[in-house]
């Protein structure tokens, strides 16, 4: 027990040396710039851009609520010893399908628009898991590449998709508005944080985020997929199934993050669908995510939120004369950063048998005293 | 005729970027370190040598082949460099070399951007230069028929230099006592150290080659194929990598890989040039699909046999000898 939570505290120190780390390369960054107004942009960064209206709070809650399930994505995956670095195309696929869905199956009431939405867009993005998990577990094909290729031939599919089947607004390069129907419920959410264009998207990531923490922390099947990431030999001499294991990891990683694109577009903010040949920068959002978070689903809604937090921040950087591409670089030092983990842990556990060793010290002379006095 | 002239000349624009950055990859991950950091080393290099030159054009200091072989240096210095920190990562801290590659990945394309935003008047992330270096026909050597024609014309130096650096990195790892040392790093790192191999060296440098080769990768792919670098090197670092693989680790499967990448690529990217092509009811973007998807079936009929170096991913601990 006690070593559990040692582990969860020289994981939390180590995000945290890591984003303390990669806040002073940001800062660093902005005082090489421009010396003068480094520190106010760097407030602004801190800020999450709440200091200049709260309504900044409901931008970072749906900004945190996509990267928080392909967060949920890639730590799901990393459990497995799988790196999901395909998120982004199970994102895409999923964001398409509900958007075609929201657009287009305007026969569903309120309420089970949305659903139907979500629920097809998680079978998509699980479709989008399912091809790398299965090459990896039949053919050997690297998780890595494959996932990868998936990324772009989703962004290339759903490129042409957009055009081809009647959700194509040519006007503006984008997809047509999804109906009024298909938009997440506001729960209540609008009211209790007002002047804030917010809905159920966050609750729903919530939930998620409890499910896994079940899954992967109470559950056998969580357990054997833990086993097989941590040591394949040993597991399949448990028993375990390794290539199902693989599989099932997959798809479930590929169907959260392409519920992530559902949660993304139905949030009746005005977001569509762009046709750009660009990679969805959900998709790697979530891997920063997924690191920050030491794939622990409690650690990732946090991370998320943190990440949204400096990502909104960053774009009050422009009042000062930056330019937010910083966020993404303090992102990306963050982990970075994080690599050195290990090195972390070593010094926490060096302290520790350290301590052990001194409290020992200490014990064997004051039982030595007593026995003296004893005799 | 001349549409065949056109797809070969075509072809060597994507293949030869691939072919340099999966030789560097080839020196990376046989001396045990993977390397998926290539896309972000790429555009390093092609962004410092792309403002270098930009810089050099309006000022005026220097142009045309001159130029193009300082900043293919400048590339190849950045990337060897900006590789470096993936290096120290993987081999002193002893991290994570797939996360440690991602945040470089991740690093890279922000900071071009950031840079050239903050640099250009106008806060534009393109950075712009002038293709003073495209050879109409080489002298002598372009006009003998066919060959010249498919060969030495419409070409840039880029092309004859990934040739050279391609036999140069088959001889040295095959032939050398250096490359005999990073395969055997690569293989069974405790073994090597016992005969007195530095392994931490030899995966120093071999990381830094497959840097400077990225960096100069990143360079030779925007030359032939734009005006201007905008932060991105489409994924041709991740398709190197894919190439690495279905070439097997081996210089003579990576030339033969990158060149049917090369030809995908030159499928998806020009097909409105090819006649046939452009008649065939096929919507445009299958075409765009095609490299991708013709990568992930090959790679699925090659995977299962796999020559990965053994050692490779693991970080070599002296102390577990």
């Amino acid at each position: 027990m006690k070593n559990k939570q040692n582990k969860a505290l020289g994981n939390i120190l180590s995000s945290v040396l890591a984003i303390v780390g990669g806040l002073l390369f940001g800062l660093i960054v902005l005082l090489v710039t421009n010396p003068k107004e480094a520190f106010s942009g760097f407030m602004a960064i801190l800020g999450g851009g709440i200091n200049y209206g709260i309504n900044n709070i409901g931008l970072i809650l749906n900004y945190a609520t996509p990267i928080i399930m392909t967060g949920l994505s890639v730590g799901f995956a990393f459990k497995t010893g799988l790196f999901n670095i395909g998120a982004a195309g199970q994102f895409t696929v999923g964001a398409f399908v509900a958007v075609y869905i929201g657009v287009k199956w305007t026969f569903l009431p309120f309420g089970l628009h949305c659903l139907v939405a979500i629920i097809f867009a998680c079978l998509a993005g699980a479709l989008w898991g399912l091809v790398p998990g299965f090459l990896k577990a039949v053919a050997n094909v690297n998780e890595v590449i494959s996932s990868i290729l998936m990324n772009y031939i989703g962004m290339h599919l759903v490129n042409m998709l957009i055009k081809s089947a009647g959700v194509y607004d040519s006007l503006r390069n984008q997809s047509k508005p999804v109906a009024q129907t298909a938009n997440l419920p506001k729960m209540g959410l609008d009211k209790l944080f007002p002047g804030a264009n917010i809905n159920s998207g966050i609750l729903i990531a919530l939930i998620f985020v409890i499910i896994m923490y079940i899954i992967i922390e109470k559950t056998t099947f969580g357990y054997e997929l833990k086993a097989c990431g941590m040591n394949k030999n040993a597991s399949k001499y448990a028993g375990i199934n390794e290539n199902r294991s693989i599989i099932l990891s997959m798809v479930i990683a590929g169907g959260l993050a392409g519920i992530g694109g559902a949660l993304y577009y139905l949030s009746g903010t005005g977001r569509y669908m762009q046709v750009l040949d660009v990679i969805a920068q959900q998709g790697f959002d979530g891997i920063s995510v997924a690191l920050l978070g030491v794939s622990n689903p409690i650690g990732i809604f946090f991370a998320g939120i943190f990440i949204a937090h400096i990502t909104n921040g960053g774009l009050y950087l422009q009042l000062f004369g930056f330019v937010p591409e910083v966020i993404q670089m303090i992102i990306a030092s963050i982990i970075y950063f994080g690599a050195f983990a290990l090195l972390v842990k070593g010094l926490l556990t060096n302290m520790q048998k350290r301590k052990a060793a001194k409290m020992e010290q200490q014990q064997s002379v004051s039982t030595k005293t007593n026995g003296e006095g004893a005799k | 005729m001349s549409t065949l002239y056109f797809l070969v000349q075509q072809t060597m624009f994507c293949a030869i970027p691939l072919l340099i950055v999966a030789i560097g990859a080839m020196y990376s991950e046989r001396s045990g370190i993977i390397n998926i950091a290539l896309e972000g080393i790429m555009v390093m290099g092609a962004f410092t040598s792309i403002m270098f030159i930009n810089i050099m054009q309006t000022n005026g200091i220097m142009d045309g082949q001159l130029l193009l072989l300082v900043a293919i240096l400048i590339a190849g210095l950045s990337g060897g460099i900006f590789s470096l920190l993936h290096a120290f990562a993987a081999i002193k801290l002893r991290a994570d070399q797939t996360i440690s590659g991602t945040a470089l990945n991740m690093f890279a394309a922000p900071f071009a951007i950031y840079i050239a935003r903050m640099l250009t008047p106008n806060h534009s992330q393109q950075v712009q230069f002038t293709d003073t270096f495209h050879i109409d026909s080489v002298p002598v050597l372009g006009s003998i028929p066919v060959i010249g024609d498919l060969f030495f014309k419409n070409t840039y130096i880029t092309t004859y230099l990934g040739i050279i650096i391609f036999i140069i990195g088959a001889f040295v790892i095959s032939k050398t006592r250096f490359g005999l040392r990073l395969r055997a790093c690569g293989e069974h790192p405790q073994a090597a150290d016992a005969v007195g191999v530095n392994v931490y060296k030899i995966r120093y440098s071999g990381v830094f080659i497959s840097g400077v080769l990225a960096g100069i990768g990143g360079l030779v792919f925007v030359v032939p194929t734009s005006v201007n670098f905008n932060g991105t090197v489409s994924g041709y670092g991740f398709l190197a990598l894919a190439v690495l693989i279905f070439g097997q680790w081996r210089s003579a499967g990576i030339i033969k890989a990158a060149f049917f990448f090369g030809i995908m690529q030159t499928i998806a990217s020009s097909y409105s040039g090819i006649p046939v092509l452009q008649d065939l009811p096929i919507p445009n973007g299958v075409y765009k699909m095609i490299p991708y998807i013709a990568t992930m079936i090959i790679l699925a009929f090659f995977s299962k046999s796999s020559q990965a170096p053994r050692a490779e991913g693991v970080p070599y601990d002296k102390g577990s000898r």
